[in-house]
């Protein structure tokens, strides 16, 4: 059995979310990874040094920048025949292709599985995590986005794959990128953190979130934000941890006047270490977390700067 | 120009879902079901491009058991103007949907098909991104703004790292998210007149299509249940445990 994984890059090298994606496809058989896009001897170079990759597969098209789903899709149905398994972790970028290309090959998609128990048997999050489905899939190909906070994803380094270019099918020309406004943070991205910590509505202004920013300094933590943040314009969305926000498992999570409502709790359950700053005792996410401090965060946020400046 | 909004009927956003003793899936009987919210956003943004003059017909596509008829009147109160109710008691996955609404949107020819980015209950986020490839039309998932100048729409998207912008030519498939609208309340005069707009109901062989399911559910779990720990005096006690204890930092 061999599996085909869609990596997604940056100047920094393959992303963690996809490293995990390598990882739940190791569980399947042989890994070929597929880079797409233009000038990509870095990303192939990297691809490369992942353990458990046997071959980088490189499609180098300039219609392919941007990984968008029309083109992206089409090429991946063309490289399909070769291939039992079809991955690409549950990102924007996954979620967003391969449904299509499971459309495409007449195969009903396995959205974000957390775990493999056979070729044909995954385990996926249902109702917000609520509840653990173990599906079996009927079909013979498999198109699969994986939830890469489940898996540990392989090192950045240490294999040694070939490298060998793929020819570049008919791509649609339908849809075209316009621009990217990204976030700027000298952060870690939230999905790849080793320590999280995120604001709720409880910090009241989005000048407040100032208060987290020594802390996440002096830990290399990203910051992220409850859903009702977010609502309320504190910070922007792609600040959001939660059910429809970004799932994430970080060593540590900190959570600061966050409540704690379904939704979040959906976002960083799986985290292993948790702890609450909530002035409510009563809040739920203490139910949830290790270390629950009942105080308020304005005076309890300076303390803990300077606690850890300490050390 | 014509939208298809379909609208799925799940466990309301509210309920705290329990899974059943037999672990076969969720407990539903007796519990409140509403339509998907990412789907409620999809009816408000097809009201709103009538109400700018851009839409003109709105079709409200629900399918499944015979009360997703009651989901249909309430996109219909809504503003939608006629429904399709496909009614059939098969399971029906993300494949099977996309089947079914690319024979009605072969019939129906709109120049938009807006959906929810997933529904909240098996969390798929597929069948729109599906409905895009069957047709062969172009996508613009997890859209938090759209611009539609005659032949083009514009589509600004929640990515991982912030927004990201889209054009399309229409006709096309846009996915919502979270921030692209509030949708309104029906107002008590749309919703008696929304009982007198029509519904068609049709089955999945008059489309022929087969709906039959191609992911078994083994089992359904609980999902691993985590222990409240312990309340801190302080922040120094705090710091002293994430050091000593966990050794998390």
């Amino acid at each position: 059995m061999t599996a085909l994984v869609l990596l997604e890059f940056d100047a920094s090298g393959i992303k963690q979310p996809s490293r995990g994606a390598v990882a739940a496809a190791s569980k399947l058989g042989e890994v070929h990874a597929l880079v797409a896009g233009s000038g990509l001897d870095a990303a192939a170079q990297a691809a490369a040094k992942l353990p458990g990759v046997a071959k980088v597969l490189v499609a180098d098209a300039p219609a392919l920048d941007h990984l968008l789903a029309e083109p992206t899709a089409a090429l991946l149905v063309a490289l399909a025949p070769n291939y039992d398994h079809l991955l690409a972790a549950t990102t924007a970028v996954g979620k967003n292709i391969m449904p299509r290309v499971a459309a495409l090959l007449d195969v009903q998609p396995i959205s974000d599985i957390a775990d493999v128990v056979d070729a044909d048997t995954f385990v996926r999050p249902i109702y917000a995590g609520n509840g653990m489905a173990t599906v079996k899939s009927a079909d013979t190909k498999k198109v699969i986005t994986v939830r890469a906070a489940s898996f540990d994803p392989v090192a950045a380094e240490g294999g040694s794959a070939t490298i060998e270019p793929v020819s570049i099918p008919d791509l649609p020309g339908m849809s075209r990128f316009i621009s990217a406004e990204l976030s700027k943070s000298e952060r870690p991205e939230l999905t790849a953190a080793r320590v999280v910590i995120s604001g709720g509505r409880g910090m009241q202004a989005g000048d407040n979130f100032k208060l987290l920013e020594p802390i996440a300094d002096k830990l290399g933590a990203a910051v992220g934000a409850s859903r009702a943040a977010v609502d309320a314009g504190f910070v922007p969305n792609d600040y959001q941890v939660g059910q429809t926000g970004k799932i994430v498992a970080p060593e540590l999570y900190i959570a600061v006047g966050i409540s704690g409502a379904i939704q979040h709790l959906a976002g960083m359950k799986d985290s292993k270490v948790i702890v609450a700053i909530n002035k409510d005792e009563e809040a739920p996410i203490f139910q949830v977390a290790d270390y629950g401090l009942v105080a308020d965060l304005f005076k309890a946020l300076p303390e803990l700067a300077e606690e850890l400046e300490r050390s | 120009m014509k939208i298809l909004v379909p609208v799925k009927r799940v466990v309301d956003y509210n309920v705290k879902v329990r899974v059943k003793a037999d672990g076969s899936g969720i407990e539903t009987a007796g519990v409140k079901m509403s339509m998907n919210p990412f789907d409620e956003i999809g009816v408000e943004e097809a009201v709103r491009l009538r109400e700018k003059g851009v839409a003109t017909d709105i079709v409200a596509v629900s399918m499944g058991v015979p009360q997703c008829a009651e989901t249909i009147r309430t996109a219909l109160a809504m503003g939608a103007d006629r429904g399709i109710l496909v009614e059939t008691d098969v399971e029906l996955q993300p494949l099977a949907v996309a089947k079914l609404l690319k024979a009605i949107a072969d019939k129906e020819q709109p120049r938009l098909i807006i959906l929810g980015k997933q529904a909240i209950d098996d969390d798929m986020s597929a069948t729109g991104q599906m409905l895009a490839a069957l047709l062969g039309w172009p996508q613009g998932t997890f859209a938090s703004k759209i611009t539609i100048e005659g032949d083009n729409i514009t589509v600004t998207r929640e990515v991982d790292g912030g927004l990201e912008t889209v054009a399309l030519t229409l006709p096309a498939i846009v996915t919502t998210d979270l921030r692209l609208n509030e949708p309104r309340y029906a107002s008590l005069p749309n919703i008696m007149k929304a009982r007198k707009k029509p519904i068609e109901n049709i089955k999945p062989a008059d489309l022929g299509v087969d709906p039959t399911p191609r992911l078994t559910t083994l089992k359904v779990a609980d999902p691993p249940k985590r222990q409240a720990g312990v309340k801190v005096g302080s922040v120094a006690e705090l710091v002293a445990k994430l050091r000593t204890e966990a050794k998390v930092i």
